[in-house]
């Protein structure tokens, strides 16, 4: 869709509103000083130009006892005006970076010059997301390669994509339409090709193009995290009776363990990836550090799946995964 | 000035640091730092119209949208150059080292830096340097962005990272020996009388940035050696393959980079500041405070390098402390703003063409500092990061900020460098074509930018057609508006009538002694006995030669 302003581009979010507001009081700052400079320099330009070749100008500020004065107004009346947009600025960051309790989670994954995206359901797509208006949607993203970013200037927010870690993009689309995605880092030859399309759909039409999307690249050439749980052999060790080597990880997900050396980590999405590429890194107390590393072995897919099975595993349903569901 | 036996019917001198010696060597050699700042003058110049000629190309390829002018990786190779010559081999040893080493000596009364052999070699450092960059640029070039960020730089392209980085290395030992000349010549050289507030404002704003030249480039060093052991030798620092961290990159690269914008801009400071006291003929007012702005700037210049990294995957609360102390940095820089305009009112002002380059200065970079501002607010900036938006702002400080402090100085002090004048409806007309041409070309792009062009892109969505357009219309008036000064200035040191010592009616000591000056800068040591800018209650018309 194109914009349809030509100085703003879609507003398709809340946040996005937010930050057009944000926007308008620095503007309006800007557009304040830079006008009272230049009407100021010009003025005097005129007013005082030389008239005679002799002619010096006067020295005010030794003899008007005011200059002092002045100088700490044009300090300290910028200055409140800073603060302001500075505390303005971080509410609506927080805003922008905070996904609301709830949101429904989806995974992308950026490697050189595509988008794969990953639905709740395990459905993908390439370079396109589908969803319905009205719906808080989480991304949870991971490169594969070097660091790119998640940019839909409809939303008015980027994101880095890290190849070390997941990092969060959160969006709730306030009206339909197809909105740019654009990779926001320089990420290499084709960086320029790198770019996709937000499509937001009413919910009944979208619902039709879930039913009519069935066959389409889901699951193609990954397999699921249940499969791979087996495939990996994790569930040797990491299994629900008293013979584990490892820890149980029913219902681990979101809780804190101790750690041998004595700290505490928050169970949550880089906590898994990192313990599946790097096992020694933060090994649960009581543990010995025996896991072999999976790294170079898996891909970040995989390591999406894998995350996404732990997280599934309820402390009600307590069962062992089956190979070959 | 008073007429010695040594100069020429005319009151120009009959032997100056240009007609001392003759041939390659007495140039090549020379420990003279009025020669070295003209070795640099020539050296910096080629590397602008090298870098300009790539904007040139740029702008070129984005009039479409689709992309067909050149391949994506020659695209590629094209903004990395223009970034990397422009930054490290024309804007930071731009103002410093050639007007910076020029007049410093001259304005405190000194017959030279402290150290005249290691100024030398901070050339020959420079142009090694610049020379390999640019031997690099001719075999497979560099396509990573100035910035390098890995592990893009480090293991997923094949150019010559390597070449241009040891070029940048060499560079910025050149940028350190210079700093550290200047601190330990405003230490220790100024005449008798030249207390630190006497000191004209382009020696506080030189000063400020030799602080940032020696303690922030031994930083980007470090960075390149390390840079070079993962590609070299696959030591993990930063690819996470590796076992490295790609974000532990940016911070060491913005803690010195972001302090490097304020070795640009600084020194264009101080020439702003000189520019505005001359041409009003009065005292700057409230010298102290915007020589310690200078100063401000350059410490709080090391606290902000985080804003670059708000969307980096950075602790959003880093993001906060970052955001806040970027603001800080906005003060002093209004403070500078501010005394400038204040010191207009009540003043005798002259419309030459050093004055309308330094109004150009302060237009420009109030625009460039403002949107700095906006970028430096979290919510706006998460939005405008990496787009168009960045381009702009940058540009306006760094071309309309640094590049026209710098031409306004060069037309400042041409006529004590050369002992030419320029012709003056030319130049006049150059600082108009400039500002214009700057603003045709810059202004669209922060709407560009806000629209969410991202920066870096070869093609683009045809809705950002005509903003491009526009944008590479005016690049081409402000190629005209750069050309010009290059043909007057050439022609001037021929056809241009003698300059006087002291054409502008100017009060730094370096009006003092002839145009061109001495080889050891004055016939008699100066005694300073008041502060600068101060101007005698009738100023005693100056002879200027006119075209």
């Amino acid at each position: 869709m194109m914009p349809s302003s030509p100085v703003l581009p879609d507003q398709a979010s809340d946040v996005a509103r937010s930050v057009d507001h944000l926007m308008l009081y620095a503007l309006s700052g800007l557009v304040f000083f830079s006008a009272l400079i230049a009407i100021l320099v010009l003025v005097f330009m005129v007013k005082y130009r030389r008239k005679s070749s002799g002619q010096v100008g006067i020295d005010i500020y030794e003899t008007n006892p005011k200059s002092h004065a002045l100088e700490l107004v044009w300090s300290v009346i910028p200055l409140g005006l800073l603060l302001v947009l500075f505390g303005w600025g971080t509410k609506v960051f927080f805003e922008q970076n905070r996904p609301p309790a709830g949101a429904a989670q989806y995974w992308v994954t950026g490697r050189q010059w595509m988008w794969k995206i990953q639905h709740p359901d395990g459905r993908r797509e390439i370079n396109e997301l589908h969803v319905p208006v009205g719906r808080a949607v989480q991304l949870k993203m991971i490169s594969e390669d070097v660091i790119h970013d998640f940019f839909v200037p409809a939303f008015r927010i980027h994101v880095d994509v890290l190849p070390s870690r997941y990092t969060t993009y959160w969006f709730k689309a306030n009206r339909t339409g197809t909105f740019h995605l654009f990779c926001g880092q320089y990420c290499g030859v084709e960086h320029s090709k790198m770019v996709g399309r937000i499509v937001v759909m009413e919910p009944r039409a979208y619902e039709a193009w879930l039913a009519g999307e069935k066959t389409g690249p889901s699951a193609a050439g990954v397999a699921s995290g249940d499969e791979l749980f087996v495939a990996k052999s994790c569930n040797t060790c990491h299994r629900p009776d008293s013979a584990a080597r490892a820890p149980i990880l029913t219902g681990i997900f979101g809780t804190q363990v101790s750690l041998n050396d004595g700290t505490k980590a928050v169970v949550n999405d880089d906590y898994i990836r990192e313990s599946i590429l790097n096992p020694a890194a933060k090994v649960v107390n009581g543990y010995q550090p025996v896991m072999p590393t999976f790294k170079g072995q898996i891909s970040e897919e995989e390591l999406i799946q894998l995350v996404n099975y732990v997280k599934s595993l309820k402390a009600a349903s307590l069962t062992a995964p089956e190979a070959g569901k | 000035m008073t007429t010695t036996p040594s100069t020429l019917p005319d009151g120009s001198p009959r032997t100056h640091y240009l007609n001392a010696a003759y041939g390659l060597k007495s140039w090549l050699l020379t420990r003279d730092h009025k020669r070295i700042a003209l070795l640099y003058l020539v050296s910096v110049s080629i590397f602008f119209a090298l870098g300009g000629l790539m904007a040139v190309l740029i702008r070129m390829e984005l009039v479409t949208p689709e992309g067909d002018l050149f391949q994506p990786d020659i695209y590629n190779r094209l903004f990395t150059m223009h970034g990397v010559l422009m930054i490290f081999f024309f804007l930071i040893p731009g103002i410093p080292a050639v007007l910076g080493n020029f007049l410093i000596p001259l304005m405190i009364g000194a017959k030279d830096l402290a150290f005249p052999r290691i100024n030398l070699l901070s050339w020959y450092l420079y142009s090694i340097g610049a020379l390999l960059a640019f031997w690099a640029l001719l075999h497979g070039g560099v396509d990573t962005g100035w910035t390098f960020y890995t592990p893009l730089s480090t293991n997923y392209v094949n150019t010559s990272v390597l070449t241009v980085g040891v070029g940048i290395f060499i560079a910025g030992f050149s940028s350190i020996l210079t700093g550290l000349n200047f601190i330990v010549t405003i230490h220790r050289m100024r005449a008798p009388g030249m207390t630190w507030f006497r000191l004209p404002l382009f020696v506080w704003g030189h000063y400020a940035t030799s602080l940032i030249q020696v303690l922030g480039t031994p930083v980007i060093a470090i960075t390149i050696l390390l840079i070079a052991a993962e590609r070299v030798f696959h030591v993990g620092v930063f690819d996470p393959k590796l076992g490295g961290d790609p974000v532990l990159f940016q911070h060491l690269f913005w803690f010195y980079s972001h302090p490097a914008v304020y070795i640009m801009i600084l020194p264009a400071m101080g020439v702003v500041s000189e520019l505005v006291a001359t041409f009003a003929r009065k005292p700057i007012f409230g010298y102290k405070f915007v020589a310690f702005a200078s100063i401000g700037i350059a410490v709080l210049g090391f606290f902000v390098w985080g804003h670059h990294m708000f969307v980096a995957g950075q602790s959003i609360y880093a993001g906060v402390v970052f955001s806040v102390l970027s603001m800080l940095v906005a003060i002093p820089s209004a403070i500078k703003v501010f005394n400038w305009t204040a010191t207009l009112y009540k003043g005798s002002i002259s419309w030459d063409t050093p004055m309308l380059y330094a109004l150009g200065f302060i237009g420009l970079f109030t625009i460039g500092g403002l949107t700095g501002v906006m970028l430096a607010t979290l919510g706006i900036d998460a939005h405008v990061h990496d787009t168009y938006f960045i381009i702009a702002h940058f540009h306006y400080i760094m071309v309309g900020g640094a590049i026209m402090g710098y031409l306004g100085g060069l037309h400042f002090w041409w006529p004590k460098i050369t002992g030419r004048m320029y012709p003056v409806f030319w130049s006049k007309l150059s600082a108009i074509v400039v500002f214009v041409g700057f603003n045709v070309t810059f202004f669209p792009q922060f709407i560009l930018g806000y629209l969410g062009m991202p920066r870096r892109y070869h093609s683009y969505p045809p809705e950002f057609q005509v903003l491009n357009v526009m944008s590479s219309a005016g690049a081409t008036v402000l190629g005209l508006g750069y050309l010009m000064p290059l043909v007057y200035f050439i022609w001037s040191l021929r056809y241009g009538p003698k300059a006087p010592a002291n054409p502008w009616g100017a009060t730094g000591l370096e009006w003092q002694t002839t145009s061109p000056p001495p080889v050891l800068n004055f016939e008699t040591p100066p005694i300073v006995t008041a502060p600068p800018y101060t101007y005698p209650e009738r100023t005693p018309s100056p002879k200027v030669n006119r075209v």
